[in-house]
């Protein structure tokens, strides 16, 4: 509790430092916000290859709600690829900081989960562009989108604390985490629905990733509840997820500055 | 309030050399057995590429008070600002620190190169602990002090060396800590920026602030320390006296420097000077008001054609107060030994401890072709045969000249 305490006094910290990242990647950058919605832009692209594909060989054509849906999900996902990319580097590419500096390390992930945040809101903007045109239409289960989005950061958060630490000690996981990044979309339903997996789907689910992406397209384009037993996984998962990330992070705290 | 500001309690902090693993199978059960160690206090043995950074350290400092910390390289003193900036945690011991600390072991930590030097500011304050409040208040002393006004909306990434550094310490010198850590920092900027810097940092300590300068430059911590501290080997060799403690960090460097060997001759080049009573006895000391011997032996190899000798008496600080030279009576040291003397017949050095060193000259030049500065120190004694006047009481006068006063008449 005391090291929570801390952290809120620190918060302005934290706020400081994810503007100074945010003003940083777009000085001397000629696309500058447009680079936040590059990515998603990018997996939309692969997207509507894929669903192109898969039309051709089934004979259902490509509608603009396929298109809706791919981009309902890409972008969250997207959020969450360059969170964990910029949080596992974090306390390396500030090993400065900490070196010469006391404050609570976890501003460090903290920060960069809240900077691709930023992009991720500025995404979300477009995103909301695409559904208008798309005509996907609006429904009460909307409601379920804040709570969705909350728990995706959660356990971003979680995730990204955790190799955080894990590559100021072996810098191989920086490597892991690009791979692991680059062929994770075929693990989570970006590209297609999870019901397309018949009896696999289930485990697809157990990725708490895979079931927030999910429910998302549910909520948003399909308008249905999600359902109810996956999101208490997810709840769960999230809360072990970051309690055990925490608790990692604390206890390997102390050898930072003179391992880094 | 409390009055102890800082406890050290016997802490000891091990570091390791090198530290490539072979394997996984290695480096998993020793880093887990690091961590171990450093959440724990105990396990006071080395084990193998280990060595004690700080060795079973205690002090304590009350409230307001400002000690120095000096030392030769590597002798921990900055590993001691770290532990107690809670960057490092100690293998043993208990630091107790009681007040808002503020760290300066960078100058402009977390400085970034494309923001503006205004924007760096409030990164900086923040990264320092301030509040984006306090430095609303404060961006115009900031700015100000740091002299770089006109260049404060260019990105610090243009700035010169001086200028960043000057920034960065603005910024430092505005926090208004309850205790403040500064580490070497004064090196950077120029002679007058650094007088400004020292003169601030006075006036933080005069505010109640409690203070610990890490420096090499042993008169600027003997301007702003009270009391001051010798680090070697990561032990405190020496707690207190600031003019003492000068002496005692000169000899670990000397000691430390002194393995220099001249191998670029054929033959040893050596000097000696000592201070010699009027029987030609060495002496480890002399009265004020007394004359002086020096007794110079030396021997000069074959490469060095024809050489003057200097003899240089100052502090420990370099500063010279008497050059003495060979040159003055028209002696040039030839190669082979020789031995002379000098007689000052009316050094009017007060009493004190003083430096001595030789060095040798090029005759056509002037250049130095060596430089002996292991020379045993001249003391100089008060003499017992009473005072017959009183001395000047400044602490820093050295030299009493033959002066007369005259009464012109009363004032009214």
């Amino acid at each position: 509790m005391g090291r929570l305490r801390e952290l809120i006094q620190y918060q302005e910290l934290l706020f400081i430092l994810t503007w100074k990242e945010i003003r940083v990647r777009y000085k001397q950058s000629v696309m500058g916000f447009l680079w936040a919605i590059l990515m998603p832009l990018l997996i939309v692209g692969s997207g509507i290859i894929i669903k192109k594909v898969f039309s051709t060989v089934s004979g259902v054509p490509t509608t603009l709600a396929d298109i809706a849906s791919v981009s309902v999900k890409a972008v969250p996902w997207a959020f969450f690829m360059s969170a964990i990319r910029f949080a596992t580097q974090s306390l390396v590419f500030n090993s400065n900081l900490v070196q010469k500096i006391y404050f609570p390390r976890e501003i460090l992930p903290l920060s960069a989960v809240l900077t691709s945040l930023f992009d991720f809101l500025i995404a979300i903007i477009g995103l909301t562009v695409v559904l208008v045109v798309s005509q996907v239409g609006i429904s009460i289960h909307l409601l379920w989108l804040p709570l969705l989005i909350g728990l995706l950061i959660l356990l971003t958060f979680a995730v990204g604390m955790l190799l955080s630490c894990a590559n100021l000690f072996f810098r191989d996981v920086k490597y892991l985490v690009e791979v692991s990044l680059t062929f994770g979309i075929f693990f989570v339903p970006v590209f297609y629905d999870v019901s397309r997996l018949g009896k696999w789907s289930t485990l697809m689910l157990l990725n708490p990733v895979a079931t927030i992406l999910e429910s998302i397209n549910r909520v948003v384009v399909l308008h249905q509840p999600p359902d109810g037993w996956w999101i208490g996984y997810v709840i769960c998962c999230s809360a072990v997820a970051l309690i055990a990330s925490w608790k990692i992070f604390n206890w390997t705290q102390p050898a930072f500055a003179e391992t880094v | 309030m409390h009055p102890i500001a800082i406890e050290f309690q016997r802490v000891w902090k091990k570091y390791r050399k090198g530290a490539t693993h072979d394997s996984l199978r290695d480096l998993l059960p020793d880093l887990a057995r690091r961590i171990v160690r450093l959440r724990g206090n105990g396990d006071v043995a080395l084990q193998e590429k280990e060595f004690w950074a700080v060795q079973d350290v205690s002090f304590e400092m009350k409230r307001g008070e400002s000690i120095g910390i000096i030392g030769p390289n590597g002798s921990g003193k900055s590993t001691m600002l770290k532990l107690l900036s809670r960057i490092l945690t100690p293998t043993r011991g208990n630091i107790v620190v009681r007040g808002r600390i503020s760290a300066l072991i960078e100058v402009g930590a977390g400085f970034h190169g494309d923001l503006t030097g205004r924007e760096n500011i409030y990164l900086n304050g923040a990264i320092l602990g301030m509040k984006k409040r306090e430095i609303d208040l404060r961006l115009d002393e900031i700015i100000a002090f740091s002299e770089v006004e006109s260049f404060i909306d260019t990105p610090v990434k243009r700035y010169s060396s001086g200028m960043y550094a000057r920034l960065g310490f603005s910024v430092a010198a505005h926090m208004d800590p309850e205790i403040l850590l500064i580490d070497e920092v004064l090196s950077v900027g120029d002679a007058g920026f650094r007088a400004k810097c020292l003169t601030k940092l006075q006036e933080t300590l005069q505010g109640g602030a409690t203070i610990i300068f890490v420096s090499h430059n042993v008169r600027e911590v003997s301007r702003l320390c009270e009391r001051v501290m010798v680090l070697v080997d990561g032990q405190v060799t020496h707690f207190g006296d600031a003019v003492h403690a000068m002496k005692v960090y000169h000899d670990a460097t000397v000691g430390r420097s002194a393995r220099k060997t001249h191998s670029r001759f054929s033959s040893p080049c050596t000097i000696t000077v000592r201070s010699v009573d009027t029987d030609g006895q060495e002496t480890p000391s002399t009265s004020f008001g007394d004359p002086i011997r020096l007794r110079v032996k030396c021997h000069l190899p074959e490469e060095m054609k024809a050489a003057h000798l200097a003899i240089l008496v100052g502090n420990y600080t370099d500063q010279d107060y008497i050059a003495l030279s060979s040159e003055r009576a028209g002696i040039t040291l030839s190669p082979g030994s020789a031995d002379f003397s000098c007689h000052l017949e009316h050094c009017r050095l007060l009493p004190g401890r003083y430096r001595v060193r030789a060095a040798l000259l090029d005759p056509l030049t002037q250049r130095p072709l060596e430089v002996f500065p292991y020379q045993p120190d001249l003391l100089i004694d008060v003499p017992t045969s009473a005072l017959v006047y009183r001395l000047p009481p400044s602490e820093n006068a050295v030299i009493d000249i033959p002066y007369a006063w005259q009464v012109n008449g009363a004032s009214a």
